[in-house]
């Protein structure tokens, strides 16, 4: 009896799995639907399930209508993603490095320095942040966009974490072949840490390409625009021309979604690393 | 390891990254803190100190303050609701014998979403308020009539879409996490139990498999509060329109948003919202830490 009910119980959990899954997936599929459909398919009361003919056209409709500064956009997203991850990479982890293995009398006062700034949610110190930025002049600038987020403290937390688990054997060896602490860093420490970089980076890349509020404040000219400001002012304005939209949409989580499905073990040890603690 | 000049090696490495997290974390906290005093319309510089005006003005004005209340209650719904759906995913997910890295990036994709795009694709197709609408769509074949789901405010229809949005870019994350804290579970625990005559199901749950994943709860928890009351972008994303945004349900970071950097730039005032935003967070994760009886370096991955 036992044995059916377990059975039962296991193709119901599959059922129920399977159904979720479906529902998780209908955004995507409304996402690429809209984005290969024409104005009149997306509007009308009539559900098709999809277009008859695929509307590719919409791409090239978007980046050449000059109203929509998409191009612009996108390449804006995507040096800052880039910039801001490598930035990051390379300050927050020095940093949890010298944490972690350089003996300094006031060392713990730095590390609770930081660790400080955990318990300040990120997101009110926007009124602050953009009182500095804006007095540094750097309103509008990709500089302003940048260099006020290379400083996470939660990825400094992560790199210390692990950096305090690293083998010492592999430094004690650089440093009886004549390597000082710098060199050390980069030709023992960096190359042996791969995967923690990767899953900081991921993690660091996804979050710059996918924010909002700090480029919604900053980036006040069209010309500072990042591919979320300008998808959200097109879905506040007043004219709305879906199609363009859902395409405009669908390109800007392309290169994520190759990201995504590359990086992901990366990406879930980042969020395993970066989540606990 | 290093010996000598200790002190200058550890500045060598730590120096940059704790200059600029100092210039662009503990500057502008301290000069928000300053301005907060002060009457700072449109300027970083001003002259008239206000004392506490700005924070009893932010206290008595009734849109803050219905805003935090507002708040408070989509808190304590959304924080329990994704608790449990991220945790059932997470059960469900991990007893699967094939195909559960299917499931799991099924789960976890719309990680790599952005709340924008969540947001559009919610307000102009999913719950699009007109008859193309997918849910409307759904509701005219079993004879419903279409609903306006943004802008109906009694009964509230707009929660059902903001929940959802936050539940489906959200769950996935948290499942992630709960993944690992099951992965973390010694396996003779639950041989234990077998032997003992413990039924899978409830019993393994409550008495083995919630105890040891407690320091995973208290993370999610925490993070989960510190998110619902920084909501933002799907909120201003869903319902702002070019006219401006509507009096319910606005996040207080929103209504900062408008008071600091809208038209007024009264930055005063936004500053002493954004002062007590912060100390309610502070309040409010360090009670809930303290409820949770957060031990002290167990959590660790």
């Amino acid at each position: 009896m036992d044995d059916a009910l377990v059975r039962a119980g296991r193709a119901l959990r599959l059922v129920l799995l399977i159904v979720l899954a479906l529902l998780f997936l209908i955004p995507f599929y409304l996402l690429i639907r809209n984005a290969l459909s024409t104005e009149q398919e997306i509007t009308s009361p009539a559900w098709t399930f999809f277009p008859t003919s695929l509307h590719w056209g919409n791409i090239r409709e978007l980046f050449d209508d000059p109203s929509v500064p998409f191009a612009r956009s996108l390449l804006n997203s995507a040096l800052i993603a880039v910039v801001t991850t490598l930035g990051t990479l390379l300050l927050t982890s020095l940093a949890g490095y010298g944490l972690a293995r350089v003996p300094y009398r006031h060392a713990d006062k730095v590390f609770y320095g930081i660790l400080g700034t955990l318990l300040v949610p990120a997101a009110v110190t926007f009124v602050p942040s953009f009182v500095l930025v804006s007095s540094l002049g750097w309103i509008s600038t990709l500089r302003g966009l940048i260099v006020p987020t290379l400083f996470p403290a939660f990825a400094c937390f992560v790199f210390r974490q692990y950096f305090l688990g690293f083998p010492r054997e592999l430094e004690d060896a650089a440093q009886v072949d004549g390597l000082g602490p710098w060199r050390t860093y980069w030709r023992v420490v960096v190359p042996n840490s791969r995967p923690v970089f990767a899953a900081v980076g991921t993690i660091v890349f996804l979050g710059a390409w996918n924010a909002f509020l700090w480029p919604l404040v900053i980036g006040q000219d069209q010309s500072a625009w990042t591919v979320q400001v300008a998808l959200s002012s097109f879905t506040t304005s007043q004219v709305i021309r879906l199609h363009e939209l859902f395409t405009a949409a669908t390109v800007s989580i392309l290169p994520l979604l190759v990201v995504f499905l590359c990086f992901q073990r990366w990406i879930v040890a980042g969020v395993e690393r970066s989540g606990i603690d | 390891m290093i010996r000598g000049n200790s002190a200058r090696w550890f500045w060598i490495f730590v120096g940059p990254f704790a200059a600029g997290l100092a210039l662009f974390t503990y500057v502008p906290l301290l000069w928000s803190v300053w301005l907060s005093f002060f009457d700072a319309h449109n300027t970083v510089t001003p002259t008239h100190f206000v004392g506490f005006g700005n924070y009893t003005a932010m206290l008595r004005d009734d849109a803050f303050r219905s805003s935090l209340g507002t708040f408070l209650v989509f808190t304590l719904f959304i924080v329990p609701t994704t608790y449990v759906f991220s945790l059932s995913l997470a059960l469900m997910v991990n007893r699967l014998k094939r195909a559960r890295a299917f499931f799991r990036s099924v789960f976890f994709l719309p990680a790599a979403c952005s709340y924008v795009v969540a947001a559009l694709i919610w307000k102009m197709s999913l719950f699009s308020g007109v008859r193309f609408g997918l849910v409307n769509t759904v509701l005219g074949w079993v004879g419903g009539d279409p609903v306006a789901w943004l802008s109906t405010t009694s009964p509230p229809w707009y929660w059902l879409v903001v929940v959802t949005v936050r539940l489906w870019l959200q769950a996935g994350f948290y499942m992630i996490l709960f993944l690992a804290g099951l992965q973390r579970i010694d396996p003779a625990l639950y041989e234990a139990a077998a032997v003992d005559g413990a039924r899978p199901g409830w019993t393994v749950l409550r008495h083995i498999t919630l105890p040891q994943l407690r320091a995973t709860s208290v993370a999610v928890l925490l993070l989960l509060v510190i998110n619902a009351f920084q909501a933002f972008d799907e909120f201003y994303n869903l319902l702002s329109t070019a006219s401006g945004y509507p009096p319910y349900a606005r996040p207080p970071l929103v209504y900062l948003y408008y008071v600091a950097l809208g038209q007024g730039q009264n930055l005063g005032l936004g500053s002493a919202g954004a002062v007590i935003l912060a100390v309610i967070i502070a309040a409010v994760t360090l009670g809930q830490a303290r409820w949770l009886r957060l031990g002290r370096g167990h959590a660790d991955a």
